[in-house]
């Protein structure tokens, strides 16, 4: 391995050397600086003669005197089922002075992409034992299902609520065969504080033990994040599709993922894109998510919780813009309901999950559940929409159907959605609580549950009740 | 694509340098779109710019680890498909390598590098029906012969375009009935022309037709808010805008199943490796509406995903609408659907900018309208070169960011399509399904199509039309006084114009795609469901006239069973009762 003291260049986290053999596109660079420090890169950029280097703990201390040595490969994450239970920085090495990690396997941390035509379908219910989600935006084993939400929102007490409930009915009720659950969390650029949340969290309840936490912190070094992501993802792959594990992911920042992207680009002077982003970020973003799923024949299932939050609170935002766009659907977190004290503070409406539709129903669920969601989807938007008009013409002006529509509206929040971050509910329990709620509403309104289940699952008396208030 | 069985030394030349997809080599002797293999792992790209002694590559694989002063070998073939049986219930990354083969040759489920296959299995044996006889004087394009491909679909064998000149004709010197591989010849001419089940083109050129007709069928979705209100011809074009989770790759699919075309290509260019697998794994199952067969023996699928390579992303849109234009030339009815043109208008400003082109509007290349142009012109009716009448269809899904229709690829696609159905994220997150704008959604094929649903549906499927379009218009105004003063305050007719309006867009407008009988909606049932619906507004405007309040008309029992036409198996007989209960109902208020 050749040694080179060519540095022409440091600009930002980069740093240009010339070198006189051929160097691979992504292959992994160490430069020792003049004071014996060591600091880890990958190449960018590789035209005759000139390399261009990312640096990950950022270029301070590098000047033209620190030699470059080219390692000949590209990044790799060591892998072993030795990992759960362990701490790691941004990077993959341990910071828990625990003992050393001995890998089964070193696996490239840019995953290949996965065979379209190998892949399964996810369809297995997760009960997180949180209604706004089992019962309106069901997720499954093998989803990428990013928790859209902003600066001082309880996003994190949501994702810890989310690892800590997750169970799959089916197999427990099984006798708990099958495969063994995992979490491998994260972290880019959170503080210290948010951070021990989680660890705190995670000791508590005893989940480090089958958690592998990656830590890149916000006082660390910004370009580490763009790997960190694809250490965790590569962790992830091998648990799942090597080791039949159930792996979650909670990826958390992925705004801060995206300012180290965004950082890069400028530092290459390249064309920026949308709000400085840079062109390919669709495409980069796409390569994190959409390695999570399931494959054909393998036993295990990596499934996404990224979390990001939104500048301004701004769904439009090429972060959250792009993220929706390649995920399968997503939560937001909303401020206002926030403000009104629900936890979770979570808003159904612009809420989705894609794949709930092949994951619900009869044999999985229940045979109402699509119906069920459909319908008090389409009553709560009703009733949040009158709400802007009652505050115009007071309630006394609107037809008893729209008071009904305000009631539910309101029922809905604080019975439905408010049940604390501590409690975990059924999907019995969600649906019953549904059931409350939708009958309430006269039953020729309910045209999008079918009628067995109406006449199964509506409540009589609720209806009687509410005629009777309304009379009053 | 097949790979050249050898290149000569002389087409050699090095590796300069690499950035992502883009690699530019030195001292290769190359023409523009020129398939090369980059590296000593040989991976496939194409020639895109040359400039002097160094040559641009789009390279269709990853290139980590690729570095300059590797090899790169010129095929000196343009960048083509292999067209021929086998190509229907079939899946291909966006170079035409067939996945399932792929998965076998790697033997593993990530997709690696360096690996190449045909696009057609060159050994599987067909069963060859001549269909003209020795000394029959055949033109270029003219079929010699069928082969059963899938249950569903005969492929027609055909001289291949560029075999005989334009108005060129030969002798059939020999052909024969039989077993054959597609590489075998299955007949010859007698100007020495061997003719097989195979055939080459390259994708970036349209295959050649005699001329554009005007398309006056409707290509009928089972989707009421379509062929309802905002139809598109066989042979026409529609664009799909809308921000994420509106419902674009929902309708493509629905299109993709239900569409009454013979053949569907269907390319997720750049979107989830999910929602393809969705496909794998439902079409085999579903019924194809017009024959009971599985779908996907008319399917072709193309997959290039989000994370697959993006040179790729952007070639899939070609190898995909080259594949449609060969069943064209049979005399097939084919509809394409590209879901998402905006991920292959990336690719495209993605390259360009690593190619350091001088960036257009918000980074697009300057030549992104006039390829968006030419795809969608590769669209239409057309009669073929061999007296055939066939067609393209051409539905493009459009990811604007930030759902924002002002942007480059949204403005540039609607100058050039004739149907535009909007998708609208309000819509969505009522659960309104499909999510389409009918304010702002429009077809300009409407006239010409008229004619047929006249005649195959109903004589007053236009006037019915007009009614409900006109009754939601009066919505859209009386919605917005709604806004501020509330329903109650408004006259009693309005009051009731809005009841009109709530069961035409509960009842005819949504469609749910994942009931199994309101999924598809035959032509015949959406005009009834109007006609249901326009029984209740004349009822209930007579008893308003005779003094019946408002708030008794429409309590009438019946009434909200309007709502549950959609997914009844037997329609017909439930709409017959339903209208005589709803009249009933009515009169009998006064
Ligand atoms: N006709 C329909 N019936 C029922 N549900 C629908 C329908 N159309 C869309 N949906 C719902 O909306 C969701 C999102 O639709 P879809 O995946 O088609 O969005 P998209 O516009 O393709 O988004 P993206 O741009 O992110 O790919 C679906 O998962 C489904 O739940
Ligand atoms: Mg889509």
């Amino acid at each position: 391995m050749k040694e080179y003291q060519t540095i022409t260049e440091i600009s930002g986290p980069l740093v240009y050397a010339e070198v006189d053999e051929p160097i691979g596109y992504d292959e992994i660079v160490e430069i020792e600086t003049a004071q014996g420090k060591t600091l880890r890169g990958q190449v960018l950029e590789s035209a005759d003669g000139v390399v261009a280097i990312q640096v990950f703990e950022g270029t301070s201390g590098i000047d033209q005197k620190a030699s470059v040595r080219f390692l000949g490969e590209t990044m790799k994450m060591p892998v072993t089922e030795d990992l759960l239970g362990r701490v790691l920085d941004g990077s993959g090495r341990p910071i828990d002075d625990g003992p050393e990690i001995v890998p089964e396997e070193r696996q490239d941390i840019v995953g290949a992409a996965i065979n379209p035509y190998s892949r399964e379908y996810p369809e297995e219910f997760i009960e997180t034992g949180v209604s706004a989600i089992d019962g309106m935006n069901t997720l499954v084993r093998g989803q990428k299902l990013p928790i859209f939400s902003s600066s001082g929102q309880p996003h994190s007490e949501l994702a810890m609520q989310i690892a800590r409930q997750a169970s799959v009915p089916e197999e427990e009720s099984d006798g708990g065969e099958g495969s063994e659950f995992a979490v491998i969390f994260g972290a880019m650029g959170i503080t210290q504080e948010e951070a021990n949340e989680f660890m705190e969290d995670f000791e508590r309840t005893g989940a480090l033990e089958r958690s592998v936490v990656f830590m890149n912190l916000a006082d660390d070094p910004a370009v580490e994040r763009t790997v960190t992501p694809r250490m965790v993802l590569t962790t992830a792959e091998y648990l799942a599709f090597e080791k039949d594990y159930h792996v979650l992911v909670i990826l958390t920042d992925m705004t801060n993922y995206c300012e180290a992207l965004r950082e890069i680009g400028a530092a290459r002077e390249e064309v920026p894109g949308r709000r400085g982003y840079p062109g390919y970020m669709y495409t980069d973003l796409a390569q994190l998510y959409e390695r999570a799923g399931r494959i054909e024949g393998r036993e295990g299932s990596v499934t996404q919780i990224p979390i990001l939050t939104m500048p301004g609170d701004d769904d439009t935002h090429p972060i959250p813009d792009l993220t929706g766009y390649i995920t399968e659907g997503q939560i937001y977190v909303d401020p206002d309901l926030n403000s009104q004290g629900l936890q979770p503070p979570v808003n159904v409406l612009p809420s989705l999950s894609r794949l709930m539709d092949d994951g619900i129903g009869e044999g999985l669920t229940r045979g109402d559940h699509g119906d069920v969601s459909d319908q008090m989807y389409a009553a709560y938007a009703e009733g949040e929409d009158l709400r802007d008009l009652v505050n115009i013409v007071g309630r006394e002006a609107l037809s008893e159907r729209d008071n009904k529509y305000l009631d539910f509206a309101d029922a809905f929040e604080t019975e439905f959605i408010d049940q604390g971050f501590q409690t975990s509910r059924d999907i019995e329990e969600t649906l019953e609580i549904g059931w409350e709620l939708l009958s309430m509403l006269p039953k020729s309104e309910l045209n999008r549950v079918g009628e067995e289940y109406i006449e199964q699952y509506y409540h009589e008396e609720d209806a009687e009740e509410a005629v009777a208030e309304a009379a009053d | 694509m097949s790979k050249a069985e050898s290149t000569d030394g002389t087409a050699t030349g090095v590796i300069q340098s690499v950035s992502g997809p883009v690699v530019s080599a030195r001292d290769l002797d190359a023409r523009m779109n020129d398939v090369v293999y980059v590296g000593d792992e040989g991976l496939m790209g194409e020639v895109i710019e040359i400039e002097g002694n160094i040559t641009t590559i789009q390279v269709y694989e990853e290139t980590s680890g690729v570095g300059p002063g590797e090899p790169v070998e010129n095929t000196g073939e343009p960048l083509s498909v292999d067209l021929g049986p086998g190509m229907l219930d079939a899946i291909y990354d966006g170079v035409q390598r067939p996945l399932d083969v792929l998965e076998g040759k790697m033997e593993s489920p990530y997709l690696d590098r360096g690996v190449d296959a045909p696009g057609i299995d060159l050994e599987a044996e067909w069963e060859f029906e001549p269909t003209v006889e020795v000394g029959d004087e055949v033109g270029r394009g003219d079929v010699i012969g069928i082969v059963e491909e899938t249950v569903t679909i005969d492929h027609k064998v055909m001289v291949p375009p560029n075999a005989l000149d334009d108005g060129e004709t030969a002798a059939i010197e020999s052909i024969e009935a039989g077993s054959f591989d597609v590489t075998e010849a299955v007949a010859e001419l007698d100007n020495g022309v061997e003719i097989s089940m195979h055939q080459e083109w390259p994708v970036r050129e349209p295959r050649p037709t005699v001329e554009k007709r005007t398309p006056r069928t409707p290509l009928v979705s089972g989707q009421r808010i379509l062929d309802g209100l905002f139809p598109i011809a066989k042979g026409g074009t529609a664009a799909i805008p809308g921000p994420f989770g509106s419902g674009k790759t929902v309708t493509q699919h629905q299109l993709a199943k239900y569409a009454d075309a013979d053949i569907i290509v269907y390319v997720g260019c750049g979107e989830r490796g999910n929602e393809m697998t969705e496909v794998i794994e439902d079409f085999p199952e579903l019924e194809d509406p017009a024959n009971g067969n599985p779908l996907m023996a008319r399917t072709s699928l193309i997959a290039n995903t989000s994370n697959m390579p993006v040179a790729a992303r952007e070639s899939c849109i070609y190898t995909g609408i080259t594949i449609a234009e060969y069943y064209r030339d049979m005399g097939y009815d084919v509809a394409l659907m590209a879901d998402s043109t905006s991920r292959w208008a990336e690719a495209m400003r993605e390259i360009s900018s690593r190619l350091e082109e001088m960036p257009g509007e918000e980074g697009y290349p300057a030549y992104l309208a006039a390829r968006l142009a030419q795809f969608y012109e590769r669209a239409g009716y057309f009669e073929n070169i061999n007296g055939t009448e066939g067609s393209v269809s051409a539905i493009g899904a459009v990811s604007p960011p930030g759902g924002d229709f002002s942007e480059p690829v949204t403005q540039n696609t609607l100058r050039i399509v004739k149907t535009f159905w909007a998708l609208d994220a309000d819509l969505a997150e009522r659960r309104h399904f499909p999510s389409i704008n009918w304010n702002e959604s429009y077809s300009l094929y409407k006239d010409q199509l008229d004619p047929w649903f006249k005649e195959e549906v109903a004589e007053d499927w236009d006037s019915t039309r007009q009614w409900a379009v006109d009754v939601l218009d009066e919505e859209t105004e009386l919605q917005e006084i709604v806004q501020l003063v509330g329903k109650d305050a408004l006259p009693e007719d309005q009051q009731l114009t809005l009841e009109v309006a709530r069961y035409l867009r509960e009842a005819y407008l949504q469609q749910n795609a994942f009931h199994p009988v309101d999924t598809y909606c035959p032509p015949e049932k959406t005009y009834l469901i109007l006609t249901t619906i326009r029984t209740f507004n004349d009822e209930a405007f007579k008893a308003l006239e005779a003094g019946v309040p408002v708030e008794e008309i429409i309590a009438v029992e019946a009434i909200p069973k309007i709502n549950r036409i959609g997914v009844q198996e037997e329609y017909g007989e439930y709409i017959e009762e339903l209208k005589s209960e709803i009249a009933d109902g009515i009169r009998s208020l006064y």
